[in-house]
């Protein structure tokens, strides 16, 4: 049952095999059974059951849509009303939203069960969901290892069957890579296709909310959900929303991708190499028709990214100052005491070495050397991009250059974890779509491929990660 | 030394819109405290600022009101730092790209002569919340109610030369803003606030002197006497052989000071960047021409008009159109009576006093446009003198009545009756035997004293006219 | 480009950090080794290229000049860490 689809289950509860109440009690007792994933920071039986049998009630009425009734994950990123949204961090350790994120707003309003808030790194900072205040989340394949992150506590969840899904957000790869670790689906949409009303800011012109599913079916039908405009956010795109269950089957015949050579130099990890040209095989073998491309900067999104996203982030952060909500520390003497004692206790290293970062590229003689220097190198990386796709529909690689880790083997090193974004971060400061897909194990841990297309093609994304998980059996394994 | 002031103003104008410029909280002064302060204005985690129509209309509107370049792309960004009033962190603010660019604005000096001064910018941004320092327990308490209204903050080139100049200026503005509608200007609420950069420099040089900024002058008064203080202080300061320190400094009006704010800052780094959760603004030519197309008249051209049509006098011209609503009451009399001139004065004179002393706004005159014109209407038709209208003036001031009401009750209205008035003189000619043998031995000065007599005799309500004709006819003899 | 300790002391100020004496050298390495990555930056040419701050260049749209909030100050004030009378309490504000 747990490692069921939410296609299956979706199915299976409009078939009546059992309900949305008995499906949430399961959820519930394994996340009670559970003992050292850690996918979670907050469980809301409470609330779940509830909604649940408001989910059965309504669809005894007939009222029920696609995802009413599925239990699943929210990251502990977006606010929920009444809900503790803590962001993994000890500054929001004690707050409870007194509003909702329009994201999982969309899924109340879907009927969808939200089993509770999942783990992240600190503000979303961080590639292994090690930084969290509320300690490491473990990867199911392999419990010495991470899970990846930022939404790693999302990724397990699913994987570890704890979840049926989970939203997360993907800023560099937060999305993708977790994914790619726990052998999800996971979509990281079109900047501004998912609203970021009630989704804690890390980067805002990075930030997109996207799902981590079993299949591409599932993240079409979550996608279903959380796509859309939101007058509330003004970077939110007034682009019609598709219906993107619609294409999934579409025959790949004459589909052109890319294959970008920077992403198969020498830091690939030949496991994934191997893995990643065998699905490019089978996407031949369906009548893709494949070329090598270039995205000369690749490596350049490195740097880019490490100013930019830092630097957004550091004035981001500015607002959690002890003064209107989450932590603020005891006793301060004055103003500055309050200040800096509060930030320095309520944030973690991660966090406050990238605020430091980015207080840095922004300050004044600094500014055109850093910030504004990689807010160019953006617009190349974004060129190249648009460039590639003249020729190309989509594009394809890996997503990691390397399987999940061991947990602690680089978190005393940020720049070798920072390395390990390679293939992920340029996807973000370019705003297009991504899609991981499972496509094989290597040393008995999963690996994934990369899908990238152009702006609002998700349905497209969706539909290739689709035929390509009716030919093969990668995404339907499941850990020990 | 002969030296030269140099004064650049940054005046701070709350926009007058409905809701704030990045949330739908209302912006009305003197609610209850964070009564009006929603999840954006306080920065709460992951929300998000939307822009306020309301406030770029506005914003467009002075820049055409100063025949200002319009930024057709304007951008927002952040201006980081901390302050318990500034709940993000930071302010969203316009640097590089601002709405409205070089204006100019006519000022009217003493003297009567024109000046142009230049406006830099313009640029849209959000007002901070207050601090409020009463003892609560040793702490502040803080009012985000203001966070989030939208403030135009409004430069100007230094090119004002005294502190007289920098009134005329402000004042100006503060025509330009409220004729348009853009801002109350109420000052003492603090919808316009004003920053005064000052500094001196030897007559006759080009290059700058180091200049201090007097934050938040908050009234008319007070602009011209901090800057004059402040001025006396560079040029003390230098002629004792000192040098001025570029700070920002606070006038304190009970001392007539100014004083330099305390500061542990390092030197403030704003790391300025563009705000990310907003998006460049872009206006068209048909937009600009919308709002160009439900401007009102202008001061400029209002005084034009006023000089064309009334034959005004500069002068006259500029004190009237000097606020829209003093404009608008004038016209409303002279619709009434028909003569410019003599509403002019009475707008000017009595009015103006009247106003002043009772520090009301002409908008909340006890005395209406309406009254005025029948109260001038008045005078014109002989039915009470200029002496007497005074007296009516004031008793339509006190709540008496209209005009007419007023001449009724307080028994004002002019004798023209030529009997009773050469009764009256009959008497004072009869009475007055010894200044009558002076006046026919060819003193003629002794006229005056008759006149007086006779108007004494009327209480002031005789027809001075008919009083000097029939008085010259009788003493003739 | 490198930070010494009086760098990093002005830039924790400026964050309204405090990084201890303890934490100083840890800071410092690791602050300077993410220098050294983004650095490699300056080896390309970017003269003439229009920074990109949104990824997809879009423009603002503009909300009517509606009041479209009502007071909520309870539930809000319901996660200040120190309230009263309806004000946020910090630590004396010196002008």
């Amino acid at each position: 049952m747990e490692h069921k689809t939410l296609k299956q289950l979706s199915d299976g509860l409009a078939a009546g095999e059992f309900s949305s109440v008995e499906l949430t009690r399961h959820f519930l007792d394994r996340i009670a059974a559970d003992t050292d994933t850690n996918a979670y920071i907050t469980v809301t039986e409470e609330s779940a059951l509830a909604s649940a049998a408001a989910a059965d009630e309504a669809r005894a009425k007939g009222e029920a849509g696609a995802l009413s009734g599925v239990p699943i994950a929210h990251k502990d990123i977006f606010c929920t009303e009444g809900v503790r949204t803590s962001c993994g961090s000890k500054m929001l350790d004690n707050f409870i939203a007194p509003y909702e994120s329009t994201v999982t707003e969309r899924f109340k309003t879907a009927g969808t069960v939200t089993l509770g808030k999942a783990n992240l790194d600190e503000f979303a900072m961080g590639s292994s969901t090690e930084s969290s205040f509320y300690g490491p989340t473990r990867n199911p394949w392999n419990r010495d290892t991470v899970p990846g992150g930022s939404s790693g506590g999302s990724a397990a969840a699913v994987a570890a069957g704890l979840a049926a899904a989970a939203t997360g957000t993907d800023t560099g790869g937060s999305i993708r890579q977790p994914a790619a670790f726990c052998n999800l689906t996971g979509l990281k949409p079109t900047y501004g296709r998912v609203s970021r009303w009630g989704m804690i800011a890390f980067g805002s012109s990075l930030d997109c909310g996207g799902p981590l599913t079993r299949t591409a079916e599932d993240a079409a039908m979550m996608l279903n959900v959380m796509a859309g405009f939101d007058a509330k956010d003004t970077t939110s795109m007034d682009v019609p929303v598709e219906d993107y269950c619609a294409n999934l089957d579409k025959p790949l015949n004459g589909l052109r991708v890319g294959l970008p050579k920077e992403y198969f130099g020498d830091g690939l990890n030949d496991g994934i190499r191997a893995a990643v040209m065998a699905a490019v095989k089978e996407l031949e073998s369906q009548g893709a028709v494949v070329q090598e491309i270039s995205l000369p900067r690749t490596e350049l999104s490195i740097p880019a990214y490490y100013i930019i996203a830092p630097a957004e982030a550091s004035t981001n952060l500015s607002r959690y100052d002890g003064v209107r909500y989450g932590h603020r520390c005891d006793d301060p003497v004055d103003l500055e005491d309050m200040y800096k004692r509060t930030r320095s206790e309520g944030f973690g290293d991660e966090v406050q070495r990238r605020i430091l970062v980015g207080t840095y590229a922004l300050s004044a003689g600094y500014y055109d050397a850093y910030y504004r220097k990689a807010q160019q190198l953006r617009r190349l990386i974004k060129d190249d991009y648009q460039r590639a796709f003249e020729d190309v529909d989509v594009i394809l690689g890996p997503t990691t250059p390397s399987p999940a880790w061991n947990l602690g083997e680089k978190s005393g090193d940020p720049v070798s974890m920072y390395l390990e974004d390679i293939y992920t971060l340029s996807v973000n400061l370019a705003g297009l779509p991504g899609l991981a897909l499972p496509c094989g194990q290597v040393d008995g841990l999963p690996v994934g491929l990369q899908l990238i297309g152009n702006y609002f093609d998700e349905s497209r994304l969706l539909n290739i990660g689709h035929r390509f998980q009716q030919a093969t059996d990668w995404h339907t394994k499941t850990p020990a | 030394m002969e030296w030269e002031i140099v004064i650049g103003l940054e005046i701070h104008v709350q926009l007058s819109t409905q809701s704030k410029i990045f949330s739908g909280s209302a912006t009305r002064f003197g609610a209850e405290p964070n009564s009006q302060a929603s999840l954006v204005d306080l920065a709460m985690p992951g929300t998000l600022p939307v822009f306020n129509e309301g406030a770029l209309r506005k914003a467009v509107a002075f820049g055409l009101a100063i025949d200002a370049d319009i930024g057709k792309r304007s951008v927002f960004d952040r201006k980081n730092y901390f302050y318990p009033d500034s709940p993000k962190g930071y302010q969203i603010t316009q640097m590089d790209h601002p709405i409205v660019g070089k204006g100019e604005v006519d000022i009217v000096l003493d003297d009567g002569s024109h000046r142009t001064i230049g406006v830099t910018r313009a640029h849209l941004e959000e007002d901070a919340g207050k601090s409020l320092h009463e003892d609560f327990e040793g702490m502040s308490g803080i009012d985000l109610n203001r966070a989030g209204t939208p403030l135009l903050e409004i430069v100007s080139e230094p090119e004002l030369r005294n502190a007289k100049e920098a009134v005329a200026y402000l004042r100006k503005i503060h025509s330009i803003v409220t004729y348009i509608g853009i801002s109350d200007g109420n000052m003492a609420e603090g919808s316009m606030r004003c920053d005064a950069n000052v500094s001196v420099r030897p007559k006759g040089t080009t290059e700058l002197g180091t200049r201090t900024e007097i934050k938040n002058v908050n009234s008319f008064r007070f602009v011209e006497k901090a800057i004059n203080v402040e001025v006396q202080r560079h040029i003390d300061v230098i002629e004792d052989g000192g040098n001025i320190v570029q700070e920002t400094r606070l006038y304190d009006a009970d001392k007539n000071e100014t004083r330099s704010m305390r500061s542990k800052e390092f030197a403030n780094d704003y790391r300025y960047f563009p705000e990310p959760d907003l998006l460049p603004v872009e206006i068209d030519d048909a937009y600009v021409q919308a709002v160009a197309d439900q401007l009102p008249e202008l001061p400029d051209a209002k005084i034009a008009r006023f000089q064309n049509d009334y034959g005004l006098s500069d002068y006259d011209a500029t004190v009237l159109a000097a606020s829209r609503a003093m404009a608008d009451y004038f016209e409303a009399v002279v619709k009434i009576c028909g003569d410019a001139k003599l509403a002019a004065n009475w707008c000017q004179g009595e009015l103006a006093a009247l106003l002043n002393r009772d520090e009301v706004d002409v908008a909340d005159s006890p005395v209406s446009a309406e009254h005025l014109g029948q109260l001038i209407q008045r005078i014109q038709d002989n039915t009470v003198s200029n002496k007497l209208a005074k007296q009516v003036f004031e008793g339509i001031a006190a709540g008496e009545g209209s005009a007419d009401e007023v001449i009724e009750k307080r028994g004002l209205k002019q004798v023209t009756d030529t009997g009773a008035i050469e009764a009256m003189i009959d008497e004072v000619i009869a009475a007055n035997p010894e200044q009558v043998e002076q006046y026919r031995s060819g003193k003629d000065k002794v006229f005056g004293f008759f006149v007086g007599q006779v108007m004494k005799a009327s209480k002031g309500q005789a027809n001075p006219g008919q009083v000097n004709q029939l008085l010259k006819d009788k003493l003739a003899g | 480009m490198s930070l010494d300790r009086n760098e990093v002391e002005i830039v924790a100020h400026l964050a309204r950090l405090k990084v201890s004496d303890d934490q100083m050298p840890a800071t410092l390495a690791s602050l300077n080794s993410i220098l050294t990555l983004v650095d490699r930056m300056q080896e390309v040419d970017t003269s003439g290229v229009e920074p990109l701050a949104n990824p997809l260049d879009a423009t603002a749209r503009v909300r009517a000049d509606e009041i479209t909030e009502s007071n909520q100050r309870d539930a809000y004030q319901g996660v200040a860490p120190s309230t009263t009378d309806g004000l946020y309490l910090v630590p004396k504000v010196i002008e």
